[in-house]
């Protein structure tokens, strides 16, 4: 187990299973949205309280997810860089970044296309609108430290420790700006009551959940072979391919 | 049919999102192809380069 | 070297030398305090000087000053170490560094920090800031600013081997400096109001402790880093 750990800590042979696997995934991901996005439009009822404008929770809900998840899987990556310095973590700690500030962007604005229809405007400080918010500037902190730092193994570290500070503090801001709503809204208009959803709504988000899982993991395997092949220029490996 | 790309008249907000989603996941799906691609014949270009 | 310092021999002497330093550049360090005064005092020329209106977001417009004028003097933490050389002694001291950066950021708290504490009633008072929030807002300067230095410190260690780091430095910053905003400013309503602010200020006591105990590491780990 460790040693295929250690194998696949290597660039090259990273490069490779990358490479091997990238088309699985792609169709695995395909036949999921394929099943996820039948499931949601056509399958799901309309809501009986917002009709069909709900139906954009099945890409919503699930962008949101995964940019929880991306940020956590760099900070995983940050504790691999500072405690071993593993190159493999530095280049996925990297090129997740790109991937998850993509998923909060599109959470943002598929939140705010939900809730013109449903709260009457595009935006509302909610609390959890605003700490999405906070979470797209911080992942973009993380591209723009890295960009700034021209030797990379340095930069990888830099983003490393500032996903670390991130994480420690995603908590906390996610509370303060949850108090700070609770606070300041009073009996907030955007807590429309949830009834609990019948299984036809959510089986399709938990299907576009996992595949945008697949899909995180193949766009991330991706941008990681171009990165490997950035940095390892001169090395042996790149060189015979 | 019509009825479903009406979505009971919110398909102004339905389709935008769907089709933005789209729109960015392809672009992060297709850029890195794009550059790996770049790369690679950047680096057969150097090394046939090298050899002569 | 035949006499070696104790840690808190260094601590001290860290200390001294940086607020000496900030002494001999009086006006390079007032620069931010200027600033706080400049920005609170466009407000009332871009909104109208309605004493109604300004009393209200008196303590989100001070608490906002504050942070950008804390933003703008953070990079002289480690600025001007980094240049001259001094901040790699500081790194290859038999100190942990930790302890040592405390230090310096607790200088920097001093001589930017600090001062606000002066200049604040003074400003609360042009905004008509009630009498009875005016103790809770010095109570969560008091608490906040060192809350800012410290974690301002970790974004500079990061971004001061950088040409430009003072862009960059905001986008990593700023989004740190929430909590302490939301809180801070809420204490400061609610004192207004006459209510109790004692959770407002445990929670602000909580981040201090908080980040005294891990942002020096983590600045330190910066250091390192941008000095290699």
């Amino acid at each position: 187990m460790f040693l295929w750990f250690h194998k696949l800590g290597s660039p090259p042979h990273f490069y490779r299973i990358a490479g091997k696997w990238i088309p699985w995934l792609t169709w695995i991901f395909l036949i999921l949205v394929a099943a996820g996005l039948y499931g949601g439009l056509i399958l799901a009822p309309p809501d009986y309280q917002q009709g069909e404008s709900y139906r954009i929770i099945f890409v919503h809900v699930p962008s949101a997810w995964m940019s929880m998840f991306i940020y956590v899987t760099m900070a995983f990556c940050a504790v691999v860089i500072i405690v071993w310095r593993m190159k493999l973590a530095e280049v996925v700690l990297i090129s997740s970044a790109p991937i998850g500030a993509s998923f909060t962007f599109l959470a943002l604005v598929t939140g705010s296309l939900w809730g013109k229809p449903m709260w009457g405007t595009y935006w509302v400080w909610d609390a959890r609108l605003t700490s999405e918010l906070i979470l797209l500037f911080l992942y973009l902190g993380v591209i723009g430290l890295h960009n700034a730092i021209e030797d990379k193994r340095v930069a990888a570290r830099a983003v490393a420790i500032l996903a670390l500070v991130g994480v420690v503090n995603i908590p906390i801001i996610h509370y303060s700006v949850e108090w700070w709503h609770s606070l300041h809204q009073g009996a907030s208009l955007t807590k429309f009551d949830k009834p609990s959803m019948p299984p036809s709504m959510y089986i399709p988000i938990l299907i576009m959940a996992l595949a945008f899982q697949f899909y995180y993991a193949l766009t991330l395997f991706h941008k990681c072979r171009v990165e490997l092949l950035q940095r390892e220029r001169n090395s042996k490996w790149v060189k015979e391919l | 049919m019509a009825e479903f790309f009406q979505m009971g008249g919110y398909a102004a907000f339905v389709w935008p999102s769907y089709g933005l989603c789209a729109l960015v996941l392809w672009l992060n799906w297709y850029v890195p192809r794009k550059q790996h691609d770049k790369e690679l014949r950047q680096l057969k270009r150097r090394h046939k380069a090298e050899r002569q | 070297m035949s006499n070696r310092l104790s840690l808190g021999q260094a601590f001290i002497f860290l200390l001294r030398r940086d607020l000496l330093l900030a002494l001999r550049n009086r006006a390079e360090y007032a620069m931010p305090l200027l600033f706080f005064v400049l920005v609170i005092t466009m407000f009332p020329l871009a909104l109208g000087a309605l004493p109604e209106l300004l009393a209200r977001i008196a303590p989100g417009i001070i608490w906002v000053a504050a942070l950008l004028a804390a933003m703008l003097s953070l990079d002289s933490i480690f600025r001007s170490d980094f240049d001259d050389g001094s901040l790699e002694q500081i790194l290859l001291s038999a100190h942990p560094i930790a302890i040592l950066v405390l230090a310096k950021v607790s200088a920097h708290w001093l001589v930017t920090g600090l001062p606000l504490l002066i200049v604040a009633p003074l400003l609360a008072e042009m905004l008509g800031m009630s009498a009875q929030a005016q103790p809770t807002l010095l109570l969560t300067i008091l608490i906040g600013t060192p809350i800012l230095s410290l974690i301002g410190a970790i974004g500079v260690a990061l971004t001061v081997g950088l040409r430009k780091g003072g862009i960059i430095l905001s986008l990593l910053v700023l989004p740190l400096y929430v909590p302490v905003l939301i809180f801070a400013s809420s204490a400061i309503d609610n004192a207004a109001m006459g209510f109790d602010v004692s959770a407002q200020i445990y929670m602000l006591l909580a981040f201090l402790l908080l980040s005294v105990s891990l942002s020096p590491w983590a600045t330190a780990a910066a250091l390192r880093m941008s000095a290699s």
